[in-house]
C-alpha cells in the first residue's frame, strides 16, 4: 500500500507549515475570510473543523478498502455532512451565542474543501495512524492560519485580543479591519509575507 | 483480498441494473449508521437547544414590547405564545412564528400591543439566509421598520421609494428573504389577532 507515501510524522509536520491548508494550498478561504474578525469565533471555527476533519479522516481511513472509485466522493460528503451536523448541534447546545454569531458558517463546513481534500489525498490511501496525524497537522495549520488573520484584524480593528484590551486607549479602531475588506487586505498581505519568507529561505539555502 | 476481488467483479459489469445495490451497499449502510447516530445526537441535545431558544425568547421580550420586563407562557389553539408583562399588568404579546425563508426555515418573534392593533417589534431567532445578503434580516435597523405598523392592513415590501405606513423596504439583494419574513408576519398576525385581543388581561 505504501508507495513512498509520507509517514505519520511527515503528514503531521507538513500540515502545519510546508503544506499549510490556507497559506500553501489556498484551501478553506471562506471561513478564513468570514469568521476572523476576532479570535473567539475564529478559534471556535478551528476547533469545529478539527473535529470534523479528524472524524472524517478516521472513518474514511477505516473503510478505505471498501471504497469504490466512482462512489468515493459521495462517501466523503456523507461522512463529512454527518459530523458537521453533530458539531453544529453541539455548538447550539453548549455555545448558543457563539453558534448564533457563526451562523451559516458552521453548516458550511460541509463544503470546506480542506476536509474533502484530506480524505482524498491521505485518508483514502493510508492507514489509520498517518490519517489521524494528517488530520491533526492540517487542523493545527488551519488553526494557526485563522489565528494569524484574526489576531491582526482584532488588534487593529477593535484594539483587543480574545476580548482583552491590548492597544492603548487612544488607539483609533480601524473599523475596516472588522469589515469584509479587512479580511481580504489582511489575508493578501499575510500570504504575500509567507511567500516572501519562503522565497528568501530558498535563496539562502 | 476478498474485498478487492469483489470490487473487480462489480466493475466488469457496471451496466447491469442489479449491480446498483451491490455497488451502493456501503453508502446505504453508512447512511443508516449516520442517520442513527444523528438521531442519538438529536435526542440527547434537542432539549438543551430548545431551552437555549426559550431563554433567548424570554430575554428578547423587553425589547419586543416596550415597557415589559417579563414573559408569561400562554396557549392558544395548542400554540405557545407569551404575554409581555410589566409587573402584574399585561403590556403586550410576543408570538413566535416559523416559515420558509430563501435558504432554510426562518424563526421569528413578533411583538404586539395588548389589543394586537399594532406591531411593537420583530426579532429573528434563527435563520440560515445567504451571508451578506439575506442574513441582514437579523440587523436591528431593518427589524425596526416593523415597529408601529398597524395590523389592520397587510404589510407590503417595496424595493425602492419611501415606504408609507404599511410598507417596509426590502433588504437590497434579498427580496425573497424580506418578503418571507413579511409574509410570515402578515399570516401569523391575521390568524391570531382576534384571539389575542379577546384574551388580553
Amino acid at each position: 500500500m505504501n508507495r513512498n507515501e509520507p509517514t505519520a510524522l511527515e503528514r503531521f509536520i507538513n500540515g502545519i507549515l510546508p503544506e499549510n491548508p490556507v497559506y500553501r494550498q489556498l484551501l478553506g478561504m471562506c471561513p478564513t475570510l468570514a469568521v476572523t474578525n476576532s479570535m473567539e469565533p475564529a478559534m471556535t471555527m478551528a476547533v469545529a473543523v478539527a473535529f470534523v476533519l479528524l472524524s472524517a479522516n478516521i472513518i474514511v481511513s477505516l473503510i478505505r478498502h471498501l471504497l469504490k472509485p466512482h462512489l468515493r466522493i459521495l462517501v466523503f460528503t456523507l461522512t463529512i455532512a454527518t459530523f458537521v451536523t453533530i458539531a453544529d448541534r453541539i455548538l447550539q447546545a453548549y455555545m448558543w451565542d457563539m453558534s448564533k454569531q457563526l451562523g451559516p458558517y458552521v453548516p458550511l463546513i460541509i463544503v470546506n474543501c480542506i476536509i474533502i481534500c484530506r480524505c482524498e489525498v491521505c485518508a483514502s490511501k493510508q492507514k489509520l495512524g498517518p490519517a489521524i496525524m494528517d488530520a491533526l497537522g492540517q487542523s493545527l495549520g488551519f488553526a494557526l492560519a485563522l489565528a494569524s488573520v484574526a489576531t491582526v484584524r482584532e488588534i487593529l480593528g477593535s484594539g483587543t485580543w480574545f476580548g482583552l484590551p491590548v492597544m492603548p486607549a487612544v488607539w483609533p479602531d480601524w473599523v475596516i479591519m472588522v469589515l469584509p475588506p479587512g479580511a481580504f487586505l489582511t489575508l493578501g498581505v499575510l500570504i504575500g509575507l509567507v511567500n516572501w519568507l519562503q522565497n528568501k529561505k530558498k535563496q539562502t539555502a | 483480498m476478498a474485498e478487492e476481488e469483489k470490487t473487480e467483479q462489480v466493475d466488469e459489469t457496471p451496466e447491469k441494473g442489479g449491480n446498483y445495490i451491490a455497488q451502493a451497499w456501503l453508502i446505504l449502510l453508512l447512511a443508516v449508521c449516520f442517520g442513527a447516530s444523528l438521531t442519538g445526537v438529536q435526542i440527547s441535545l434537542g432539549e438543551k437547544i430548545q431551552q437555549n431558544k426559550l431563554n433567548e425568547t424570554f430575554s428578547q421580550i423587553p425589547n419586543l414590547v416596550p415597557g415589559s420586563d417579563t414573559g408569561e407562557e400562554f396557549e392558544i389553539d395548542g400554540k405557545i405564545i407569551y404575554r409581555a408583562m410589566s409587573g402584574d399588568a399585561q403590556v403586550g404579546w410576543v408570538v413566535p412564528a416559523t416559515g420558509q425563508g430563501f435558504a432554510d426555515k426562518v424563526e421569528i418573534l413578533i411583538g404586539l400591543d395588548t389589543k394586537a392593533d399594532k406591531l411593537t417589534g420583530l426579532y429573528v431567532l434563527d435563520q440560515k439566509e445567504t451571508p451578506g445578503l439575506g442574513n441582514k434580516i437579523v440587523e436591528e435597523d431593518w427589524q425596526m421598520q416593523y415597529v408601529d405598523k398597524p395590523t389592520a392592513s397587510q404589510i407590503e415590501v417595496i424595493k425602492a421609494g419611501s415606504p408609507t405606513v404599511n410598507q417596509i423596504m426590502a433588504v437590497t439583494g434579498a427580496t425573497i428573504s424580506s418578503v418571507a419574513v413579511t409574509d410570515l408576519v402578515n399570516k401569523t398576525v391575521a390568524e391570531i389577532k382576534d384571539k389575542l385581543a379577546s384574551n388580553a388581561k
